[in-house]
């Protein structure tokens, strides 16, 4: 577990030292924020109570969004990159050599990279839109606490997503093109363009069930105070089940891959 | 075939039987259709090593050499045969056998690239649960032994190749591997590195008795270390014996290099033939167990001879001829 904790910690560190990154980041999600809001603002006058939420919910929707974009990676990234590199030249043969597990190292990375990006990216977008705008902020601890749990489990989630995505890199030599799809997937169906709740019919019921939900949809709902009780515990039971699940199929497909596969390079 | 085991009664460390590794490839034949293609990247490889040996591992490329290393770590899964390493199966055990292996790749690296080197070591520390006081001393020994004081705070992206190959080798021996897989470690590197590495090797396997691998496309690495060298090519076992034998068994010749006063067709003697003429002067090929007295002498005799050399039969000549007349052993 110490090792793990180690590469975690690296990991956070390392993304704390691009500073410019950092800053850029946060005015991006910002002047974002700013915009969709407005948006958000005009659509919810114009059908008021669509999706089950008040004009404040709806904006609160679009910060958190902003906020959560990146440490959740909800449009790909985070270690991803880094990783299928490493399968697209061979250099994963030195993380096999190593006797830690390829999965728990990548995940402790991942959740090293997010937890900076929750605190150094995700706290000052929604600050600014709580100055500018009237939000829905939860008005217990447990609400808040609830939030966090939601967001680690959304992390995981996405990690689990990602993961499996890099490895198509064993057999396709190159998941570009896999990756560009999850992050469209990851955009439209984690609830990023539009809170899951407005889509109409089927679509709506499923994606609320997929496991982008996850990442964004849920913990926002969670933040709204949408999920109360036994409904709150159910919630994060269903991020916990596709974590476990998703987690389960990463292990099953690395070691087809390793087992399978071709370990590029000489 | 002359084979040589330096340490007969040792119990080997490293042991494969009858192992083979074929992949499947698939290529493309007209616009849709495809056809799967075995490829036999290794082929009935059997052999052994003993504890603290330090054998030469060679062939040309795509030989197999990297892909029975990487059987050997467990990272690929042999397709037959029974292979062990300090009596684990590698691929089924992988984990516990990487706290006993140390690995370098040459062309790749284990170190952090945004990290001093100090920081990647004290990360490979907590992955292989090296107890603090011998961490230290390992560390301690290798910055003595390989110079790398003046590196230590310097992020790894911005050492020079040989500097960085340095950090590898400390990396790859900090928690006390029994067993060093090398592939191609001075690959690239200039003669003052290759001299520094090849030194610092030798003492490893001198000092702490541990087995080493090595594979290599510079035979002055397995001239200046290896007592056994294994050549393999198209993932066949050619050859496991000392340099020696490799020698007599290439049937190796000497070069005589002459120099006339103005350039003449192709010398003909008796007992050496022509392989080269380049204007005045002129390589001629003898057998290196022949005198080269009655040679040069003809030749004198007969030619407006102005100078000569003689060059011995490289180790590279004998291994190139090896490789392309495909030496069964």
């Amino acid at each position: 577990m110490m090792v793990y904790a180690a590469i975690a910690s690296r990991t956070f560190r390392r993304y704390a030292t691009y500073r410019a990154a950092t800053a850029a980041g946060v005015f991006t999600n910002s002047v974002f924020g700013f915009i969709m809001a407005f948006t958000y603002i005009a659509l919810w006058h114009a059908r008021p109570q669509l999706g089950g939420y008040d004009v404040a919910d709806a904006v609160t929707y679009v910060w958190l969004g902003q906020s959560l974009l990146a440490p959740a990676a909800l449009f790909g990234g985070g270690f991803q990159d880094e990783f299928s590199e490493r399968i697209r030249s061979g250099d994963v043969a030195i993380d096999l050599y190593r006797p830690v597990d390829l999965q728990s190292w990548w995940l402790a990375s991942d959740l090293g990279r997010a937890a900076f990006q929750f605190l150094g990216r995700g706290i000052l977008p929604t600050f600014f839109g709580a100055l500018a705008f009237d939000l829905t902020l939860p008005p217990r601890p447990g609400t808040w606490l609830a939030f966090l749990c939601a967001v680690f489990l959304g992390v995981v989630v996405s990690f689990g997503i990602r993961y499996l995505v890099c490895l198509t890199a064993f057999w396709l030599m190159d998941s570009t093109g896999v990756q560009q799809v999850a992050g469209f997937c990851g955009m439209f169906f984690s609830g990023m363009v539009l809170p899951l709740t407005v889509f109409p019919g089927w679509l709506g019921d499923v994606s609320l069930l997929l496991p982008w939900a996850a990442c964004l949809q849920v913990p926002v709902d969670v933040f709204l105070g949408k999920h109360e009780g036994v409904q709150l515990l159910q919630t994060l039971g269903f991020q916990a089940i596709w974590a476990v699940v998703l987690l389960l199929a990463g292990r099953a497909l690395s070691s087809l891959a390793t087992r399978k596969v071709v370990v590029q390079g000489g | 075939m002359t084979t040589t085991q330096p340490h007969p009664k040792t119990s080997p460390l490293i042991e494969l039987s009858g192992i083979a590794k074929t992949f499947v490839v698939r290529r493309r034949v007209g616009r849709l259709r495809r056809t799967r293609a075995e490829v036999h990247a290794v082929s009935d490889l059997s052999f052994t090593v003993s504890r603290g040996e330090m054998v030469g591992y060679i062939g040309p490329n795509g030989a197999g050499k990297s892909t029975t290393i990487k059987m050997l770590t467990g990272i690929l899964v042999p397709s037959a045969g029974l292979l062990r390493v300090a009596g684990i199966e590698p691929s089924r055990e992988r984990i516990q056998l990487a706290r006993r292996i140390g690995v370098v790749f040459g062309q790749r690296t284990t170190l952090w690239w945004d990290l001093p080197l100090r920081d990647s070591f004290g990360l490979l520390r907590r992955i292989y649960k090296i107890p603090p006081a011998r961490y230290r001393e390992n560390l301690d020994r290798f910055v003595d032994l390989l110079d790398l004081g003046p590196l230590l705070d310097v992020p790894v992206r911005q050492l020079s190749l040989g500097q960085r190959m340095r950090g590898d080798i400390t990396a790859a021996l900090l928690h006390d591997p029994e067993v060093l897989y090398l592939d191609e470690p001075t690959i690239g590197l200039d003669i003052v590195s290759k001299a520094r590495v090849r030194e610092f090797l030798r003492e490893v396997n001198a000092g702490q008795g541990t087995t080493v691998l090595l594979t290599t496309h510079d035979l002055t690495d397995i001239e200046q270390l290896c007592s056994r060298v294994m050549v393999i090519d198209h993932g066949r076992l050619m050859y496991d014996g000392d340099l020696d034998g490799l020698h007599s068994l290439g049937d190796s010749e000497r070069t005589l290099v002459v120099d006339l006063a103005e350039p003449l067709p192709a010398i003909e003697v008796d007992g050496g033939r022509v392989v080269r003429v380049d204007g005045p002067r002129q390589w001629l090929a003898f057998p290196a167990a022949a005198s080269a007295a009655p040679l040069v002498a003809a030749i004198a005799d007969r030619y407006p001879l102005a100078d000569l050399s003689i060059q011995e039969p490289a180790i590279e000549a004998v291994i190139a001829r090896m490789y392309a007349e495909g030496v069964a052993s």
